[in-house]
């Protein structure tokens, strides 16, 4: 099912946290929200379920408006950030919650119900814990009964919030392919809040990154990442350098390298850490600099090099290029910026 | 901002609704019935009655010894405090259960088993009669049944904060140079004296309000050692309602100060703890 | 709370016998003060033997003092159980402007004189209250009968309940009524399944505390009942009018009850209290373990 957001705004108080929000998520399709902390991701995903009501705009699902629809009706899943799992109860019972509070009119029997939350407990491989109370469970545990328990009423769409937020970083990775893996089972219509690019670009299907209750960018993880719309976009998908420039006839240069600029005067050129060149000759126009500190970072290799009038230059390299050059603290060197996202005054 | 924030749970209007119907039902009108009753009174005749030298010894009676008894009891419940968080002895759980008993005990069997226990005859009184300590029968009777009443407050009140205080400042502090007696007088009793002070106010509050455990042990004689509570019931057996009212109004009015003191205390506690 | 790391002697901890002095002073004050007049009750009560003690209680007068004093708890009690639900729901469940008033209100009996609670309701009902007229001239009676018992009693166990439910469910938030909400599940529903269980706990700590001051009110009774004996007395009150007579053995006979009525309710309290605490440890444990 495809949900359209059509304008939506909502405000706390004097805090607006969204700002004429449209967004279409297509039928199918696991979507991330993806923002710093206060930009209003949670809210949107709580106005999609109807936790939280807009002061403005509109919900659709599949076409129809279901802006006004009580969030009981709306046959969302919503799982939690902290899984709010009804802590009284079994996991069994937990997982049966949604079917058991039906109407009689449309409950399925017991006999049924016992079926279909041992289908899914199956499904989210923990049929064994079906007795414990959630207490007794590790946060992973956790995470994948609340999801149990979200699917348990057939939701047209599943709404995840942080749903890796509050778990170590091994679970975490384990989990995420666990879940992209799910999907791609199951093909429900899902849409999930982080703030976590890496789990942004590994599980989801499209990002939309949002800053200060607007939408930055929606795209694919290569467009989003490969090129970002604004200087936000840029730096939030990862370490930048920036180095200041002017534009001269479409183009703009940095260390004798001219990279493509659009219309402007004052330009910020943004580099990664692993797309600067660094060499012991010098060559014309390259930034002169000393390394400063060099940090091993596992299979990575992060030197910070100072450079006179600027900030100190981040270069990442892999593990085998620093050993062939030898790199040493106070060695002098050249950057060459291999690639680079241009903005200017105008386009920011 | 409106009234309230939206929210997708259920039965505000109806639970508040209720709320306020029935506080003002069960409190709200009937105090203000005090206070409208009062007005019936011209001031000249309300200052007679409640400025009147058998009222003014009770009020000295009732909130002198409640202003003993809360002291009392900040010493002892921070000590007693202080000994159940820190220290472990056989039957710790049974003691502190017993800490509610003045809570769980009706008041006036606090007051005759006081009463018998102090009697110049009693079990206690006895020893101290020798000794030329009156206790039943004078303000000293007074001050001991309101101790006995205003004995959780303190304790309760201090018990959590010394639980919660973690044991790392006063390791801090130790590394500091810092010897025993210096951690409790500059980190410890710090940390504790909000709770210590909301405590004391409680145990007054409670106390100058208190009428059960007092009357059979006070004696209640006029200017020694009437309570002004026990005056109230005095006026209202002689159908003087008006002078009943006056003085009750007087207590309603140190009660709400003693409201506002504690709501401030607690506050600021909050605020000391670095509670949002 | 635990602490189980093991520390070193003189750091964080006294000399010995400043333990054992400071532990000595806080057991004989306890035990001067609250143990002594406990185990007195008792002693005075069996003072003259089984016979006279059993003797004391069955009198007609002592039943009818029971009998109206469980009454009373039983139409007070509940009232206010109904009340502290609905007040902790809104308040602990919604922002809304006023609150912190509406807690002060709610809170306002505690800090009311005993004695200024009954007065009130005789100001009210009384033959020379707002109401006493027309109550008079319909033959209702409030005062020195049982309803003004009753409303004395419901007025200073008013907080009880709610002010034990406010700062639980606050702090329990409303995620997880909003996950059966989402699930499908309409408010009463959410109430009865969700939320209920999830204060039991704390619901029936108030109703214990509540129903020790109504069984052991004595102040506010006093005012309103007329003290007449078999019709309007409580236990507290019969107490009161058998020791005034120096009928010490029936008057520490009644009292007992009340006593044993304290012991069961501290029992239960600790009962609650350790099995809260065990529920809270559970999900502690648990979640340090992730």
């Amino acid at each position: 099912m495809s949900i359209e957001i059509k304008g939506i705004t909502k405000q706390f108080g004097a805090f607006k946290a969204l700002n004429d929000i449209s967004l279409d998520v297509n039928s199918g399709e696991l979507l991330a929200l993806l923002g710093p902390s206060g930009c209003g991701k949670t809210t949107l995903l709580r106005v999609i379920a109807g936790l939280e009501t807009a002061d403005a705009g509109q919900i659709l699902f599949h076409g129809n408006d279901a802006t006004q629809t009580h969030v009981r009706e709306r046959q969302v899943g919503f799982v939690f950030q902290h899984y709010a799992l009804f802590r009284h109860m079994t996991v069994f019972e937990n997982v049966a919650f949604g079917l058991r509070v039906r109407p009689k009119s449309t409950r399925p029997s017991d006999a049924e119900i016992k079926r279909r939350v041992h289908e899914l407990l199956d499904l989210v491989q923990l049929d064994w814990l079906a007795d414990r109370y959630p207490a007794q469970l590790s946060g992973g545990q956790r995470q994948r009964i609340a999801l149990a328990r979200a699917l348990a009423v057939e939701p047209k769409v599943l709404l995840l919030d942080e749903p890796f937020g509050a778990l170590d970083t091994q679970v975490r990775k384990e989990l995420r392919r666990w879940l992209r893996r799910l999907h791609d089972e199951m093909h429900i219509t899902s849409v999930f809040v982080t703030h976590d690019q890496e789990e942004a670009l590994e599980v989801a299907d499209r990002i939309v990154v949002m800053n200060k209750g607007q939408i930055e960018q929606i795209g694919t993880p290569e467009q989003v990442y490969d090129t970002p719309a604004s200087p936000f976009v840029y730096q939030f998908l990862g370490d930048v350098n920036l180095f200041h420039s002017r534009v001269h006839e479409g183009w703009a240069e940095v260390a004798g390298q001219r990279f493509a600029a659009p219309e402007g005067k004052g330009a910020l050129v943004y580099v990664r850490p692993h797309e600067i060149d660094l060499t012991r000759d010098a060559i014309d126009h390259a930034i002169a600099g000393q390394i400063a500190h060099i940090r091993l970072l596992g299979a990575t290799v992060r030197l910070e090099v100072t450079v006179p009038d600027s900030e100190a230059v981040e270069v990442e390299l892999v593990r085998e290029q620093y050993q062939q050059n030898q790199w040493r603290v106070g060695e002098k060197v050249y950057l060459t910026p291999k690639n680079a996202q241009v903005y200017t005054d105008f386009s920011i | 901002m409106a009234f309230k924030k939206p929210s997708v749970l259920p039965g505000f209007n109806l639970s508040l609704g209720y709320t306020i119907f029935y506080l003002g039902l069960i409190v709200l009108v009937p105090l203000s019935a005090l206070i409208f009753k009062t007005a019936g009174l011209s001031w000249a005749d309300f200052w007679q009655t409640v400025s009147n030298p058998r009222v003014v010894a009770s009020y000295r009676l009732t909130f002198g010894a409640s202003l003993i008894a809360a002291g009392i009891n900040m010493l002892f419940g921070l000590l007693v405090a202080w000994v159940l968080v820190r220290y472990s002895f056989p039957g710790k759980r049974l003691i502190d259960a017993m800490v509610d008993l003045p809570f769980a005990l009706p008041t006036a069997v606090a007051g005759i088993a006081l009463a018998t226990l102090y009697a110049p005859n009693g079990w206690i009184g006895q020893w101290l009669e020798p000794l030329g300590l009156k206790v039943a029968f004078t303000p000293l009777g007074v001050v001991l049944a309101l101790t006995f009443i205003s004995l959780p407050f303190v304790v309760r009140t201090v018990q959590p904060v010394l639980e919660d205080m973690e044991i790392e400042l006063e390791e801090a502090a130790s590394s500091l140079g810092a010897t025993r007696w210096q951690i409790f007088a500059k980190v410890i009793f710090p940390t504790v004296w909000p709770a210590l002070l909301t405590g004391f106010t409680l145990a007054f509050a409670r106390a100058i309000g208190e009428f059960g455990s007092v009357v059979f042990i006070a004696g209640n004689m006029p200017m020694v050692s009437e309570i002004t509570p026990l005056l109230i019931i005095a006026k209202l057996e002689q159908f003087d309602y008006l002078g009943a009212t006056a003085i009750a109004l007087v207590m309603l009015v140190a009660s709400f100060v003693l409201l506002l003191v504690i709501n401030l205390l607690q506050w600021w506690t909050a605020k000391r703890l670095g509670r949002r | 709370m635990a602490n189980n790391k093991i520390r070193r002697p003189g750091i964080t901890d006294e000399a010995p016998w400043v333990k054992w002095l400071l532990t000595g002073i806080a057991l004989v004050f306890i035990g001067l003060f609250l143990l002594i007049p406990l185990v007195s009750v008792f002693f005075e009560a069996l003072r003259k033997g089984w016979e006279l003690y059993l003797a004391a209680l069955v009198e007609p007068d002592a039943l009818s003092a029971v009998k109206l004093t469980l009454v009373t708890a039983l139409i007070a009690v509940p009232l206010n159980l109904t009340f502290g639900v609905a007040a902790a729901w809104a308040i602990a469940k919604f922002e809304f402007k006023g609150k912190s008033v509406l807690i002060t209100l709610i809170d306002l009996p505690f800090s009311v004189s005993p004695v200024v609670a009954g007065l009130i309701y005789v100001l009210l009902f009384g033959a020379h209250g707002w109401f006493g007229e027309w109550l008079g001239a319909h033959d209702i009676k409030i005062i020195f009968a049982v309803p003004g018992i009753v409303l004395a009693t419901i007025f200073v166990t008013f907080p009880f309940v709610a002010r034990e439910l406010i700062p639980l469910m606050e702090a329990q938030g409303s995620d997880e009524e909003q996950a059966a909400l989402v699930l499908g599940a309409s408010g009463l529903q959410t109430f009865w399944r969700v939320t209920l269980p999830n204060i039991k706990w704390g619901l029936l700590y108030g109703v214990i505390l509540a129903n020790a001051r109504a069984m052991g009110e004595f102040g506010a009774v006093s005012v309103v009942s007329g003290h007449i004996r078999g019709m309007t007395n409580t236990i507290p009150l019969h107490v009161e009018i058998l020791y005034n007579e120096y009928n010490f053995v029936g008057a520490f006979a009644c009292a007992s009850i009340l006593a044993l009525l304290a012991l069961v309710t501290l029992a239960l309290k600790s009962w609650v209290e350790w099995k809260a605490e065990r529920d809270d440890e559970a999900a502690r444990i648990a979640a340090n373990a992730e």
